[in-house]
């Protein structure tokens, strides 16, 4: 036959994809957030000599990772349509299981040991009831919330505990690498921010996350376990949470119930500037990690102009809803739901 | 098991008296009415707030805001006072509002035209809110001595040993009641929260249905901050911190879905009461207040847990026959 179809005389050509746009690109979320952060970076820099110094950049991550590596966490739940409001009160269990260690005399192994497997057996409990009721996670872990916050209260009143090894200290009090100055807990957020990627973005469980996350039911029926996954997220928050509280309470040197307050909603102020859908199945570990450092430094550039912790509240606030209007507005649509 | 849902609210109702009957013959000053009407006193604020917030999350939504709403408007009425000492508490009270209900109406037009989820929104909205008591406030609080005779006044007042407070959360809930019961938009706003798309072929307005019910949640933290400042004599940052989430567990207690469109009037009171006789019954038993939060939140797991096993487990299994073929080939 001589008409036989060569590549060239086709009328149609059949791509891989579909050509990559500048536009596209430009307006990816984390292309915005890439944009913010430098407008960040370069107005503190203007705006103060001190900000650029590797030393108090390091002491500002202090401020953010502990919180940081619980919003990877937060973030797959979220994406699979889950919510975890009681991380902050698993870090306070956890951190008051570590204080009775540490007042009964335990090393720095132990503590941490139990730091972490307290905040698993948390989790796995939010785990349980989540897979096992049927309720949404927001109102099962609003529940366990005021649950493990409550014990955290009962045991301790208005005591505090402050007695705990130097080895156990010196893991939130010192630099973990010395030049340049890496903090234990940024260190360990990198590592984890790493891992998640590759986990989210490189394995087929987590493609089934983003298939959870945009239909469970379709999800389930081709096959995912989907409460299976479910089960292990909640778990692994309650770790990480655990986490939260070995380094948190190595850094402040004590432990009252009323440690990490409300911290649930900067966590998922952190994952939602990241562009994580709350409805589900749309976001990236690496909009998450460029949010944190937005939000974290951008505390940190407020704090060195002596703005008070609250009023950066309402400066971080206003980032939030406008960060998440202005593409809709710009847009003319509801593009990012 | 129906049965339980029917009657959810009665055995709401009874599981209170048990525990009102069981706690006064533990401590027998509990069970008199002087302390009856302290428990209501107490609780009056629960019962408006709980009842906004029903409104909002009927409509598949949530507001965070509404303690830190409180907080504002309480401190802005409280300065609006030292400006304008001894107007008559109404006006008081219509301030409270408007402001109130404006900052609600700031939620609901995000959440209406921007579509921002409403999760999203409220908590944004409430770290804004809470900020702006320095801001407005220029960091320091409004006492007792800076308030007029007429603003403290007013939530003193009683009739028949209740105060003017739970007479206000009375009328809220005849309105609430009326409003969701006997009006079209009231029942819109189940409506949209039962099936937005069949709401939507109905024309019924979701913008209109959220602008509403977010500016009733708003409204009504507003005038619960001036009745909160008034009645405690302090206006400064940290008030009611936290207590959007006492407000949504009173809600989850008495059967309001987050899923939106189910929830009454009466199941949200008794949730809010329930919430209030155990605060209450905690310093007449001797026990340490610090016991609140882990009580409400195991009575929280415990109800919603109990809730969804009444309503059965058939939504919960997506593949029934597939397990139950598995189950058998293992036999």
């Amino acid at each position: 036959m001589s008409d036989t179809p060569s590549p060239s005389a086709s009328r149609y050509t059949v791509a891989d994809r579909a050509p990559r746009k500048v536009s596209t690109f430009l307006l990816r979320w984390e292309s915005i957030l890439v944009m913010m952060l430098a407008a960040v970076i370069i107005g503190n820099t203007l705006k103060s000599p001190y900000f650029l110094d590797p030393f108090n950049l390091a002491d500002a991550t202090y401020n953010f990772s502990e919180k940081a590596i619980m919003a990877l966490v937060m973030a797959l739940l979220i994406l699979i349509r889950e919510i975890d409001l009681s991380v902050a009160a698993i870090l306070a269990v956890a951190a008051l299981a570590i204080g009775f260690m540490g007042e009964a005399g335990y090393g720095p192994a132990a503590l941490v040991l139990t730091g972490l497997l307290v905040g698993l057996a948390c989790g796995a409990f939010n785990g349980f009831l989540v897979t096992r009721s049927g309720v949404p996670s927001i109102v099962i872990t609003i529940g366990t919330m005021s649950l493990y916050r409550g014990i955290a209260q009962v045991s301790l009143g208005d005591q505090a505990l402050a007695t705990y090894p130097q080895a156990f200290l010196d893991l939130g009090q010192t630099y973990f690498i010395n030049w340049p100055p890496v903090p234990l807990s940024f260190f360990i957020f990198l590592v984890f921010a790493i891992g998640f990627a590759i986990f989210l973005h490189g394995t087929p469980t987590g493609r089934r996350l983003f298939a959870i996350g945009s239909n469970p039911v379709a999800a389930r029926f081709s096959g995912i376990r989907v409460d299976r996954i479910r089960f292990a997220l909640f778990t692994l928050s309650g770790l990480l949470a655990g986490l939260g509280a070995v380094l948190l309470t190595a850094r402040i040197g004590v432990m009252r119930p009323n440690i990490g307050l409300g911290w649930e909603l900067d966590i998922i102020t952190m994952v939602i500037l990241g562009g994580v859908a709350i409805s589900g199945g749309v976001g990236t570990i690496g909009g998450v990690v460029l949010a944190v450092f937005v939000l974290g430094l951008s505390t940190f550039g407020l704090s060195l102009m002596n703005v008070p912790g609250i009023v950066i509240n309402v400066l971080l606030g206003l980032l939030l809803i406008i960060s998440i209007a202005a593409p809709i507005v710009i847009r003319g649509s509801t593009g990012r739901r | 098991m129906s049965i339980f849902l029917k009657y959810r609210e009665w055995v709401l109702a009874a599981i209170i008296a048990l525990m009102v009957i069981g706690i006064s013959f533990y401590a027998p000053a509990f069970g008199t009415l002087d302390n009856a009407t302290g428990v209501l006193n107490d609780t009056a604020f629960l019962f408006m707030m709980a009842l906004a917030q029903m409104i909002v999350i009927l409509t598949r939504g949530i507001d965070l805001s509404v303690a830190a709403n409180l907080a504002l408007t309480g401190m802005m009425t409280g300065l609006f006072n030292e400006v304008f000492p001894d107007l008559p508490a109404i006006v008081y009270i219509l301030v409270a509002l408007s402001i109130g209900g404006g900052l609600g109406l700031i939620n609901g037009s995000l959440i209406a035209f921007l579509r921002i989820p409403p999760i999203v929104v409220t908590l944004g909205t409430l770290a804004i809110f809470r900020g702006m008591i320095v801001v407005i406030g220029g960091g320091s609080q409004v006492n007792t001595s800076d308030m007029s005779a007429t603003f403290l006044g007013f939530p003193k007042l009683s009739l028949l040993g209740l105060s003017s407070v739970f007479w206000i959360a009375l009328a809220v809930a005849l309105f609430a009641w009326f409003f969701l019961s006997m009006t079209r938009s009231g029942r819109g706003l189940y409506a949209v929260g039962g099936n937005p798309i069949a709401a939507r072929y109905c024309g019924i307005s979701m913008p209109f249905q959220q602008l509403l019910a977010y500016g009733i949640s708003g409204a009504v933290a507003g005038m619960s901050g001036y009745l909160w400042v008034a009645r405690y004599g302090v206006a400064y940052v940290e008030i009611a911190s936290g207590y959007e989430l006492t407000v949504i567990a009173a809600c989850v207690i008495g059967g309001v879905s987050i899923g939106g469109g189910v929830g009454t009037v009466a199941g949200t009171l008794l949730g809010a009461l329930f919430v209030g006789v155990i605060v209450n019954a905690l310093p007449v038993m001797q026990v340490s207040p610090f016991w609140q939060m882990l009580i409400s939140g195991a009575v929280i797991l415990a109800a919603v847990i109990i809730n969804a096993r009444a309503e059965g487990r058939a939504l919960k299994l997506i593949l029934p026959e597939a397990r139950r073929a598995a189950a058998q080939a293992k036999r």
